[in-house]
């Protein structure tokens, strides 16, 4: 378990596994998402009330997601950064914090769209929608910070620090659609019940969310392993990599 | 399908517009994210790569000069 637990840390190893994992991740999360896209864009049926406009459902609840759960991975790798000063949980939330930036504003953006033919405005300054926002400005906010700190170490706490403080703000995103009133509609995906919606609609969401999990997977894996290079270029490891050329 | 020609489907009835840019907008930061991650990985690894062949040739061009010690006559005067 101990053994296992080091390992974990371990820039070298991780290299190994990430090159074994990211051609299974970068096919599985093209194919599902792919299938789902299509699947939503062109197969499933219309929507009763909101006509063909909530086929951006496909790509918008897929993106929120992402950028929440960017950000619980996030948090929980800023614990271990705080607690075993583990090297890769902060290489981790340095690589990923540009994607979930991403996610995050895509969510926004996406929502902005549908909002439009759907509630008749890009924006209301609802909890839903203003709890998104404050999730991008973390994003950015630990982005800004990692930058602005030239020390490695003292970066990877500062930031850490910040992310957990922010995650406050996630059951306030989760919640949000159920404690205040709101134009969003609710969650569509709930673990506990029943999907809401018709299978037809239900089957290509799920394939699309888990196809930008696997995709994100793989930009986590590529990303991370370009940051150890940059860390690790003076140590042996790198050096045998490189001369050798494997990549 | 869920529509009955090409034109119906691009047109989403009048959603078109909404439906499509979401998606282009999508596709083209997906793919941006993953190009930009891939560049930036091939040019860290360029980078340590010339580093570290760089040392190596120094080390092969000129091996340090053996540590000698040769007595070295000085005059007591």
């Amino acid at each position: 378990m101990w053994q296992f637990f080091h390992k974990l840390g371990s820039p070298k190893w991780f290299f190994g596994i990430a090159n074994r994992f990211m051609p299974w991740l970068l096919a599985g999360g093209l194919i599902l998402l792919a299938a789902g896209l299509v699947w939503g864009l062109a197969f499933a049926p219309k929507d009763y009330l909101q006509g063909n406009s909530y086929r951006i459902i496909f790509i918008h609840v897929p993106s929120a997601f992402l950028a929440q759960s960017i950000y619980i991975m996030m948090a929980s790798a800023a614990v271990v950064t705080l607690v075993w000063r583990m090297k890769l949980a902060d290489v981790f939330v340095k690589s990923v914090a540009p994607v979930g930036l991403m996610f995050t504003f895509l969510a926004l953006f996406t929502g902005a769209v549908w909002g439009k033919p759907t509630w008749g405005t890009w924006w209301v300054w609802d909890a839903r929608l203003t709890s998104m926002l404050i999730l991008l400005f973390l994003y950015g906010g630990a982005i800004a910070l990692d930058r602005s700190i030239n020390d490695e170490k003292s970066a990877a706490r500062a930031v850490a620090v910040l992310v957990l403080v922010g995650v406050v703000n996630i059951p306030i995103i989760k919640y949000s659609v159920d404690w205040w009133n709101t134009l969003h509609q609710p969650a569509t995906f709930k673990l506990t019940e029943k999907p809401s919606m018709a299978m037809e609609m239900w089957v290509p969401l799920l394939l699309s969310v888990l196809g930008l999990y696997l995709l994100f997977g793989w930009l986590a894996c590529l990303r991370m392993k370009t940051e150890i290079l940059v860390r690790e270029r003076r140590t042996r490891w790198v050096k045998e990599l490189v001369l050798a050329g494997r990549k | 399908m869920a529509f009955e020609s090409f034109s119906a489907f691009l047109a989403m009835e009048g959603h078109g517009p909404y439906v499509w840019t979401c998606y282009a907008v999508f596709v083209v930061l997906l793919a941006g994210m993953v190009f930009w991650s891939a560049k930036r990985h091939q040019a860290t690894y360029r980078m340590c790569k010339r580093s570290h062949d760089q040392q190596a040739r120094k080390g092969q061009a000129k091996p340090k000069a053996a540590a000698t010690f040769t007595r070295v006559e000085i005059s007591q005067d």
